[in-house]
């Protein structure tokens, strides 16, 4: 690796370093701003304001927002993630079970939406024009249109409702053997490879057809090359860039964006998880939660940076 | 079945007269019921057979049951003082039990004590059952009631119930089974309140409640906040009859399609809490039925008597002329549940006022009650939200016939998000929504007493107050009647609230689940199902 590819390695790094530290301030105010507060939640009718009071003090609400600041980043730094506020847990045991729920939803999903999207998406390209890449075009953009819920509701009504193949919803606890396996993520990730995949086909396809389109490749061409030669050899290689890209973007919405998926599917990944301590007002999950998705959507992001600069064949 | 049959007989009778033997109809009462409606007595007589005969089967042991509630959170909790929801109480009714109960009919059963009496409404000994042991095969004492009851006062514990338990000032141990509450002025509703959910028994000492330790019908095996519990069959249950199932397993699917679908490809046995369009999508279906419970909350208009335009009584007056409650029922509520008169005692309850007749719809009469306050012209905020079941669609039908007069009632609909902390009670017109309570005194204490916590009008009346106090201590049930019926018209024509209808539950279950009943204690058999259901064999 030389000099120059190491800094602009090194200066990605930064910058995602920076974004974090923005990004955490942005989290902390934006909770600090919910309306409703804990206390009152917490103590629901039984409410005194005396009660109130203690509790808010106890749980430092009282400080000024900049120590609790502090404090917080704090925690996160050594490794603490706090305490619920709902149910005295620490926060990092509600997390890991339902981030590792989540973490397997996604990596199937990338399993097969990665493979099957770059296929689909290089082929498309390759026969640009034909009616294969039509087809392709005509289904990606179908799909795409149609909304995640509507796919999920249709999908169940079919295999478990009608053909009662697979279960309505996902018990991640009764996952044994590959039957299991299969049986409980099937439709959610059915569900999310239909939505995700067909994002990063029609990125893939017009950053083919792109340097397809570009002199050396025309070269490349006039020079008697094949034609999966020329895309694979040529091509492909100028292409990885927006084409990581695309995947790093597609996959970023698996690890926050599956909301409605873990809804309908009664899947415990850590959006919903989210979405219940918003409905708590239980700030130390909801910042952990939110951290935890901006770090997942930077590595995602920054890998996807670096791979592009390793790949530039121009820097090599 | 015999060949008798009846014409224009309905799947919806069949509920009807099921729904009513539930509730302790006798087979005269019935037969009353049928002739009322047209259908000969001979008829009549075998479908009263048919209907008791799908209740008295014989319970088989045996099978895991899985049923869905509609809301779950990481807040979930197995302390029976902070259990807020039917999720909370469904786990807790599992694996804890009471000292009281209730019936089907809201009738007082012993559970955990033998007996409990008061000479004078203000001392009441205790007696508990011999020979009950926890899950950790500690024996039941009178220590263990009495730490139980003892933490709602703990203002740390942050108990739902502390505002009900405070009134219980005094507890002494006589002897290992038997104990003394004594509460600040007489009450002869303490067993009845017992009964409420959150009362339920926890061992002496305890402080981490992951365990579940309780005396109840099911053991704990495993607890995931917000994901799911798992609880199975107390081999040591002290009750001769029941659990019937072997396990027991509850989780919440919040999406109510979802729940629909779950239930409809075989995934769980019982969907909870279903709305009324998916009510078709199960009715029609084979292997499916609904279990409707007894009217169990209603959602109410309030206006704050000491605000603006509340303030003015003729408003009021013209307000609960307006509700045009069969249409609320029908169209708003699709005909789920029973025209209300603007009082909270729920229909079925033994003192509920059913002479109390509920103001008809009159828009003329509004119109001249606005007039008369001087507001027609003006515009009104009325607050709505999702927060309350059905409050937008009841102000969309309040609103309108409001249009036709020349009333102007703004309806501004607000997230249901932090509905009940920054909207409920404090804005000058709103909606509520109540639960079951069981008895008059908890909902006329919670609601309407001059220094209620949750008094939605911000009602006033030393006459009230004092009536409260007096039926509270009085062991005469007559007298109580008496003075509970005039507080009932009293509210009905006084407060700032008007009730349209209460709200009748359902849930939905597979068909080879048998002995589901309906509870006023709420849906899903008053939460405590899992020990009363078996799978028919």
């Amino acid at each position: 690796m030389n000099k120059e590819v190491l800094s602009l390695v090194l200066s990605r790094l930064l910058i995602a370093l920076i974004t974090l530290v923005i990004v955490s301030f942005a989290v902390f105010t934006a909770t600090s701003l919910l309306p409703g507060d804990t206390a009152s939640i917490l103590l629901g009718q039984a409410a005194t304001p005396e009660a109130v009071a203690g509790l808010r003090k106890a749980m430092h609400l009282d400080d000024p927002a900049f120590l609790r600041f502090i404090y917080w980043m704090g925690g996160l730094l050594s490794g603490d993630l706090g305490t619920s506020y709902a149910n005295n847990m620490p926060v990092a045991d509600l997390i890991s079970g339902r981030f590792a729920n989540s973490m397997k939803l996604a990596g199937i999903t990338a399993l097969f939406a990665v493979p099957i999207a770059l296929t689909l998406g290089i082929t498309a390209a390759m026969v640009r024009g034909s009616l294969y890449d039509r087809a392709v075009t005509v289904f990606t953009i179908g799909v795409i249109s149609v909304p995640e819920f509507m796919i999920a509701t249709l999908a169940v009504m079919f295999f478990a409702v009608y053909l009662q193949w697979l279960p309505a919803i996902s018990f991640t606890n009764e996952v044994h053997t590959i039957t299991d396996i299969v049986r409980v993520y099937a439709m959610p990730v059915i569900t999310l490879t239909f939505g995700v995949s067909a994002q990063m086909i029609r990125m893939t396809r017009a950053a083919v057809v792109e340097t397809l389109n570009t002199p050396y490749a025309e070269m490349a061409l006039l020079k008697g090359a094949s034609r999966s030669r020329i895309v694979l050899k040529h091509a492909l290689p100028n292409a990885l860039g927006p084409i990581v890209n695309a995947i790093a973007l597609s996959l970023s919405y698996l690890l926050g964006g599956v909301i409605i998926v873990e809804t309908i599917f009664n899947y415990p990944g850590i959006a919903k998880l989210m979405v219940d301590a918003v409905a708590t007002r239980d700030l130390p999950l909801i910042q952990s939660c939110a951290m935890i998705f901006c770090v997942g959507y930077l590595i995602l992001i920054t890998t996807a940076d670096i791979i592009a600069i390793l790949a530039n064949p121009r820097l090599r | 079945m015999t060949d008798l049959r009846t014409t224009n007989w309905t799947r919806a009778d069949d509920a009807v007269v099921e729904c009513a033997i539930r509730r302790g109809a006798t087979r005269r009462e019935l037969l009353q019921m049928l002739l009322a409606g047209g259908v000969a007595m001979s008829a009549g007589g075998v479908i009263v057979g048919r209907a008791t005969k799908a209740i008295a089967a014989t319970p088989v042991t045996g099978g895991h049951l899985k049923a869905a509630g509609f809301t779950s959170s990481t807040a979930d909790t197995l302390d029976p003082a902070k259990a807020s929801n039917s999720t909370d109480y469904s786990r807790c009714s599992a694996v804890y039990s009471r000292l009281s109960n209730l019936d089907r009919s809201g009738a007082v059963e012993m559970e955990l004590a033998e007996s409990i009496e008061s000479t004078d409404g203000k001392v009441w000994t205790v007696k508990l059952r011999k020979g009950v042991t926890f899950h950790d095969g500690k024996q039941l004492t009178s220590a263990d009631v009495i730490y139980s009851l003892k933490r709602h006062l703990d203002p740390n514990v942050g108990s739902k119930v502390n505002a009900i338990a405070k009134q219980m000032t005094g507890f002494k141990a006589l002897d290992d089974l038997t104990l003394e509450i004594t509460l600040a002025d007489a009450n002869a509703d303490l067993p009845t309140i017992l009964a409420l959910q959150h009362f339920m028994i926890v061992a002496e000492g305890t402080a981490d409640f992951s365990k579940g330790n309780g005396t109840g019908p099911f053991v704990l095996e495993n607890f995931e906040p917000g994901v799911r519990s798992l609880m199975r069959r107390n081999d040591h249950y002290w009750k001769s009859k029941g659990p019937f199932v072997d396990s027991f397993e509850f989780f919440a699917i919040s999406d109510d399609s979802s729940r629909v679908n779950a239930l409809l490809s075989g995934d769980i046995h019982v969907a909870a809490a279903i709305n009324p369009r998916s009510e078709r999508l199960v009715e029609g279906r084979p292997g499916f039925v609904l279990s409707k419970s007894s009217a169990n909350s209603y959602t109410n208009l309030n206006m704050r008597l000491d605000a603006t335009p509340g303030q003015n009584s003729d408003f009021v007056a013209g307000m609960k002329h307006l509700v045009n409650r069969e249409q609320i029922l029908r169209a708003a509520l699709r005909g789920r549940g029973e025209i209300g008169n603007d009082q909270p005692i729920f229909p079925g309850n033994p003192y509920r006022n059913d002479d109390l007749k509920s103001k008809p719809y009159d828009p003329e009469k509004a119109k001249f009650y606005f007039n008369k306050a001087g507001v027609l012209g003006q515009s009104i905020p009325v607050i709505a939200s999702e927060a309350a079941n059905s409050a937008i669609d009841m102000a969309m039908i309040v609103q309108a016939a409001g249009a036709e007069i020349g009333m102007k009632l703004d309806v501004q609909r607000v997230p249901s998000d932090g509905y009940w902390d920054k909207y409920w009670l404090k804005a000058p017109i709103h909606f509520g929504n109540i639960n079951y309570r069981p008895t008059p005194d908890i909902l006329f204490s919670l609601l309407y007493a001059s220094g209620a916590p949750w008094n939605e009008s911000h009602y006033k009346s030393d006459k009230f107050d004092k009536m409260l106090i007096e039926a509270r201590g009085s062991l005469d049930q007559e007298k109580r009647k008496a003075i509970y019926n005039e507080m009932q018209v009293m509210i009905a024509d006084e407060a700032g609230t008007i009730i349209p209808a209460y709200l009748t539950g359902i849930d939905a279950i597979t068909d080879k689940l048998k002995g589901m009943e309906t509870n006023p204690l709420g849906g899903m058999m008053g939460y405590r199902m899992a020990e009363h259901v078996w799978f028919e064999s």
